[in-house]
């Protein structure tokens, strides 16, 4: 099985921790990954792109229209990174607004549980919610268990079980 | 421990690469894409079985020299740098190619196609190519893991040093790699002496060269070394692929996507020089239609000088920025005759990057500007090359060239009729030790009258936080002496020196005015204001200070100077583009923004 995955937004909005989660859950599966990531000046506040690769893989960059699944934590890169997604791919975006793809106000729900970076693992739950990834609710709280910092871990998954049982 | 698999970013998987292979000295300067390499071996240092030395080098000069020595006391050594660092270490690089080294010697140098975060996208194959020396291009993270072991071997077997060339997609990729317990050397420091050698001056060198050469020859056609072919359907008769380090990747990738995977023969450059003259030879007899992909100059094109190459020298691959798998698509589909690639959509750009809400660079750029609005600003490599986002910037070259910089835009401007914009340089703390020094000892004697802001927030930020010599530590948080600036400001001759916070910006720019009167009085020459705030982004800066709940009333009348003169990413327009808001959720309540505004509509209270 061979899944095509992009995760975009600004610098500082938790696209890297979201990225290593989703790799880890795959590592965990037994399966083949590769991520690319941005890291130096473009971090600093600056739109990024993560790609994931999950199954067997040679490099880790995407083709335009190959990505299965496109999870955008900031809507206005969507002129900019919308291209990589298949036709038939989904489309999740953090947003207050109308239109494609399922969309959620994921940064005013993670307000509300005490920070707005939270808002990427509330995307994953709501992925997950969607079957939009190949992996059950448990092995993504596992991975996350794994990676978070212990003192971040109960709102990291409080973050991914509102998205999990969000109604979008 | 037994073998185990770990998700590893390229840059871990290299870090773990040298710690499995009993590297017992690592030196680096820290720069995107290689940063995170020397990281990786410091949060991995209790797995060595043996004595590690692991530092943060003052620059990349002295990082490789470092890893020299130590390399011919018979240990095995590790100097690392991104691409342009190179240009930095290249004095005693380009000789260690004559006088080799003892222990195995690699220089990780991280190269930067695109370029995604550096000054330009100069290939250091290429560079090792002119310096004679052996140069290793790896596909992925998993692979530059598994080849710094036989690098070590190779290195010691000729006596030569290696380079391993990563790319930022190797270097920021991540990906299931095998980890193995470290080896055990058990090497006794033990130099040798061999002054004919180690100091070999001129008449010693005809001999070197010749054993260079020889050397190079014998490493060219090393087994484990050799292009990996992998073999088509012979479909395309007379026809193969080459490629080399992440673009070998994604034409796998590629080809599997376009159900062509085995019917064209493919290679993989490892070693893309010294090249095996029986490949090309293979090559040139073989195959009347080649198509070679690499990043980012023709080395192996150039190498391989085949009539029937399609690359960049023809025109056909793109010369100039990342070969993506869209770019690699359209190149293939050109040579092959397929279907065109689909039309790649307009690039277009995203959100630029901007400096942090509440870093201190911010305000000091902003006061500088207001200060000097006709002023020349030379700066230089960091988070603070964002200036330009304010206007405060209007040179930036490499490392430490603003001063050099500053100091030739004051002596062009000088002769004329003696009058001279004011110059403002800005330079951050570790760029000022990395290169700095010798350039405002230059300034000082050459009698340059203009302005230095060194701003010091006590890290390397923009590449996240190494140590900084001021700072009395040492990489992996040891404590170490802590080598001031001041005093090396005043002993380099410097007769006007501040101390300022610039978050107190009536302090900072009445500072800023006082230098500009002593550059231009009668024994006025180098003036230098140390901008002295920490880093945003470490969380104990931010604990420090206060944080206030900063909104704007209902004065505001819209004028956007704080949105985009002050251009702080925690203040936009709303959506009528009416009056400025502030983004709670990025705002970190500095109150710096609040003496930008003309009306007085930026306000703070205590925050509940």
């Amino acid at each position: 099985m061979k899944q095509q995955i992009i995760v975009s937004g600004i610098g500082g909005q938790g696209v890297l921790f979201l990225t290593r989660v989703i790799a880890q859950i795959a590592v965990n599966q037994g399966a083949p990954v590769l991520t690319s990531e941005t890291h130096g000046m473009a971090q600093r506040g600056g739109t990024v792109l993560s790609t994931i690769k999950i199954g067997h893989f040679s490099s880790p960059l995407i083709r335009t229209a190959q990505a299965d699944l496109g999870i955008f934590l900031w809507e206005a890169n969507l002129p900019v990174h919308r291209p990589l997604l298949k036709t038939a791919g989904k489309l999740l975006i953090n947003t207050d607004k109308d239109g494609e793809g399922i969309r959620i106000d994921a940064a005013k729900i993670a307000r509300q549980l005490g920070n707005a970076v939270l808002l990427n693992l509330l995307l994953l739950g709501v992925a997950v919610n969607h079957k939009a990834l190949i992996c059950t609710a448990e092995e993504c709280e596992a991975a996350i268990k794994q990676l978070a910092p212990a003192r971040f871990t109960g709102q990291n998954l409080a973050a991914f079980h509102m998205g999990l049982s969000s109604s979008t | 421990m037994k073998e185990q698999i770990q998700l590893l970013m390229g840059n871990e998987a290299i870090g773990q690469g040298l710690i499995e292979a009993g590297c017992q000295i690592a030196a680096a300067y820290p720069g995107t894409p290689s940063t995170e390499i020397l990281q990786a071996v410091i949060d991995r240092q209790k797995q060595a079985v043996e004595p590690l030395h692991i530092e943060w080098s003052v620059n990349e000069k002295i990082a490789f020299e470092v890893a020299l020595a130590a390399s011919y006391t018979g240990k095995r050594s590790v100097a690392v740098m991104k691409q342009v660092g190179l240009n930095v270490a290249a004095d005693p690089f380009m000789r260690t190619a004559y006088i080799g080294v003892k222990g195995g010697m690699l220089t990780i140098v991280a190269d930067d196609p695109g370029p995604h975060s550096s000054q330009n996208e100069q290939d250091t194959r290429l560079f090792c190519l002119q310096a004679r020396v052996p140069v290793v291009d790896p596909a992925s993270p998993a692979e530059a893991k598994d080849l710094i072991e036989p690098a070590f071997e190779l290195s010691e077997k000729y006596e030569t040093n290696i380079v391993l060339r990563p790319t930022t997609r190797i270097c920021h990729s991540r990906q299931n790699v095998s980890i193995s317990e470290p080896i055990t050397l058990g090497r006794q420091a033990n130099f040798e002496l061999d002054t004919p050698r180690w100091a070999a001056t001129p008449a010693f060198l005809p001999a070197l060269h010749r054993k260079l050469n020889t050397n190079l020859e014998k490493i060219a056609v090393e087994p484990d070394w050799q292009p990996r072919w992998t073999s088509g359907d012979n479909s395309q008769p007379r026809t193969a692929l080459i490629a080399s380090g992440i673009v070998y990747g994604n034409l796998v990738d590629l080809l599997e996507e376009l159900n062509l995977s085995n019917k064209i023969d493919l290679y993989q450059v490892l070693m893309p020089y010294p090249l095996n003259p029986g490949f090309s030879k293979k090559i040139h007899e073989k195959y009347d239609h080649i198509l070679i992909l690499e990043e980012t100059y023709p080395v192996i094109e150039l190498q391989l000088a085949h009539p029937g190459a399609v690359g960049k020298q023809n025109g056909s691959v793109p010369r100039e920025g990342e070969l993506t798998p869209d770019v690699i698509h359209q190149a293939l589909a050109a040579f092959l005759d397929l279907a065109p690639a689909e039309e790649k959509p307009e690039e277009r750009r995203g959100q630029r990057p901007s400096l942090c809400p509440g870093c201190s660079h911010r305000a000091a750029f902003y006061s500088i500007k207001k200060c000097f609005p006709t002023g020349i600003y030379p700066s230089d490599i960091g988070c603070y090359t964002l200036g330009m986002n304010l206007g405060a910037v209007h040179t930036v070259h490499c490392m430490g060239a603003c001063i050099s910089q500053g100091a030739g835009f004051y002596q062009a401007y000088q002769q004329d009729k003696g009058e001279f914009p004011t110059v403002v340089v800005t330079i951050g703390d570790s760029t000022f030790f990395h290169a700095g020094i010798p350039a405002l000892i230059n300034a000082v004697i050459q009698k340059t009258r203009m302005i230095i802001v060194i701003l010091d927030n006590a890290t390397a930020a923009m590449t996240g936080g190494q140590p900084v010599p001021h700072m009395g530590i040492a990489a992996g948080d040891k404590p170490t002496k802590a080598v001031a600036i001041e005093p090396l400001i005043k002993a380099s001759g410097v007769d006007f020196m501040e101390v300022c916070n610039p978050y107190d910006n009536e302090r900072f720019e009445s500072l800023l005015k006082k230098a500009d009167e002593y550059i231009r009085s009668p024994e006025g020459g180098v003036a230098v204001l140390i901008a002295r705030h920490g880093c945003i982004m470490d969380p104990l800066v931010r604990k420090a200070q206060n944080s206030f709940l900063v909104t704007i009333n209902e004065s505001c009348i819209g004028c956007r100077i704080c949105v985009d003169k002050f251009e702080c990413s925690a203040l936009f327009m709303d959506r009528e583009n009416k009056f400025a808001v502030v983004d709670q959720d990025r705002c970190i309540g500095c109150g710096t923004c609040i003496p930008v505004c003309p009306v007085a509509a930026i306000v703070k209270q205590e925050k509940s």
